[in-house]
């Protein structure tokens, strides 16, 4: 088993302190982890532990204090196409319609209209959005926009997905909605997707693997795999447990 | 009878828009109410009635009998935002709604530091807005709400955006603070699993235009535990009439 799981990313010892006149903080601290081809990674910190400053080194556009980021075995410092991200914000342009978000990527990759729509259409339908190809962010739910910057993603056809809180922003319900559909699509289209929250019961919903990371300075407190089939019960007793047992670990940042 | 809110047929349209239709139920003194329903079901609305902020089209609201009126009763509100004012410290924040009010000094300085006691938040009382965290920040506002004893203490969505370690933290503060000084609660939550944890009784609404579609009494010791079969089963029962897709 172990053998033939492939090694997308290699984070070794990163750490990263920012410096201010008489001081420096430190945000990162000496984190290492692997993610494999085709997993799906959730790293788990509390609220304000450094998640957002670690993602932003593993895209590139944070720069590190030390330490070492490989990617399909490369060296990797620079945001690079293989990667795309969700953001916890609804990052749409609000002036471009749904289509014209999504098609972004593709755009800048200089792909002929024609090719970019079939593209993009495809992953409209599958994030559930058929029918709203024309309509503005503004005309949406949270939960749809959302979606579309799912679809964004998506679209081209990146190695690695990075999201960083993604449902942060929407209700428990939708949220829960939200969850059930994100597992579908990467059910259809195994991509490798980083996936961040501090919210525990997501974490043990999606993850096959749980990162647990300390309050601030990051660092990793202990690593779960979760061996669950999906989709999973959020009341089965074993996934109670589990979620328990994280809980237990993890720090309170108040 | 020990009813201290009684909310009678209310009923609330804007213009041909039906947004509460003849919603009528009491609340007990010193109970600890949660209302649950799906998103955009019309909740924020029913706060705001409550809260005096805006009149119902029909009904109306009672408290001790009397209708309900921010300068006869104290209502208290707390937001999913944290509204601390920024120019006051924690302690003045807390001191705030009792000064409004005109209380002596004496009376107004016991309250503040029994508060600031129950919050642990001693030491950082002279601390100003800009200096706390989010949680801290919200902790503080929760305070100003407890301080004033009010009749009836409404609370929306507070904990929405925090972790959940910090969820249960504050979970349990909220109840230690409604234990010591008795308050009524009427808490607002999308999250079913905070409402079983917090309530006495759970509302739920239904879709708009809401009613009361049924309520649901949560007869659990504390403190809950949310792996208990029993906690379980009723958060589930709540699930069931609740999800939509």
């Amino acid at each position: 088993m172990e053998q033939i799981k492939t090694k997308k990313v290699e984070v070794r010892n990163l750490s990263k302190i920012f410096f201010q006149k008489n001081s420096s903080f430190e945000v990162v601290k000496d984190v290492s982890f692997d993610v494999y081809d085709g997993e799906f990674l959730v790293l788990l910190g509390p609220g304000r532990c450094g998640k957002t400053v670690l993602l932003n080194m593993l895209i590139g556009t944070e720069t590190r204090t030390s330490g070492e980021i490989h990617i399909n075995g490369a060296e990797s410092g620079k945001p690079s196409p293989a990667m795309s991200m969700v953001f916890q914000k609804k990052a749409l342009l609000p002036f471009k319609t749904v289509m014209e978000n999504v098609e972004l990527g593709l755009k800048f990759q200089k792909i002929e209209k024609e090719q970019r729509r079939k593209i993009c259409q495809k992953y409209i339908d599958l994030v559930g959005l058929h029918g709203f190809e024309n309509s503005y962010p503004h005309e949406l739910s949270g939960g749809m926009q959302q979606r579309a910057g799912i679809a964004r993603a998506y679209a081209v056809s990146p190695d690695i997905l990075i999201m960083d809180e993604p449902f942060g922003a929407l209700d428990a319900q939708t949220r829960y909605q939200m969850e059930e559909e994100l597992l579908q699509i990467w059910e259809k289209e195994r991509k490798t997707i980083i996936f961040v929250t501090n919210n525990i019961e997501e974490a043990v919903y999606l993850a096959d693997r749980i990162i647990l990371l300390s309050s601030c300075p990051a660092h990793v407190k202990a690593v779960f795999p979760i061996e669950l089939p999906k989709p999973r019960d959020l009341f089965d007793p074993e996934f109670l447990r589990i979620r328990e047992q994280i809980e237990t670990q993890t720090d309170l940042s108040l | 009878m020990d009813e201290k809110v009684k909310v009678e047929h209310l009923t609330k349209k804007y213009g041909d828009l039906l947004v509460l239709d003849d919603i009528s139920f009491s609340i007990k003194k010193g109970e600890f109410l949660c209302i649950v329903g799906p998103t955009g079901c019309g909740k924020t609305t029913f706060l705001n009635l409550l809260t005096k902020i805006i009149e119902p089209t029909s009904g109306n609201i009672y408290i001790d009998g009397i209708p309900a009126d921010p300068k006869v009763h104290n209502i208290s509100s707390v937001f999913q935002e944290p509204s601390a004012f920024p120019w006051l410290t924690a302690e003045e924040n807390i001191e705030y709604g009792l000064r409004i009010k005109k209380y002596d000094n004496k009376y107004i300085k016991e309250q503040s530091s029994k508060i600031l006691a129950l919050l642990g938040l001693e030491d950082y009382k002279n601390v100003y807005p800009r200096d706390m965290s989010v949680s801290m920040e919200q902790r503080v506002v929760i305070g100003r709400a407890f301080a004033m004893n009010p009749d009836l203490l409404l609370m929306d969505e507070p904990y929405g955006q925090m972790d959940i370690k910090m969820r249960y933290y504050l979970e349990d503060e909220v109840i230690r603070l409604w234990k010591v000084t008795g308050s009524t609660v009427l808490f607002v939550t999308h999250n079913l699993e905070e409402a079983v944890y917090l309530a006495e009784r759970v509302l739920v609404l239904t879709n708009k235009p809401a009613t009361i579609k049924t309520e649901i009494d949560v007869g659990l010791e504390r403190p809950r535990k949310v792996s208990s079969p029993d906690f379980v089963e009723i958060r589930k029962q709540l699930t069931d009439m609740i999800k939509w897709w």
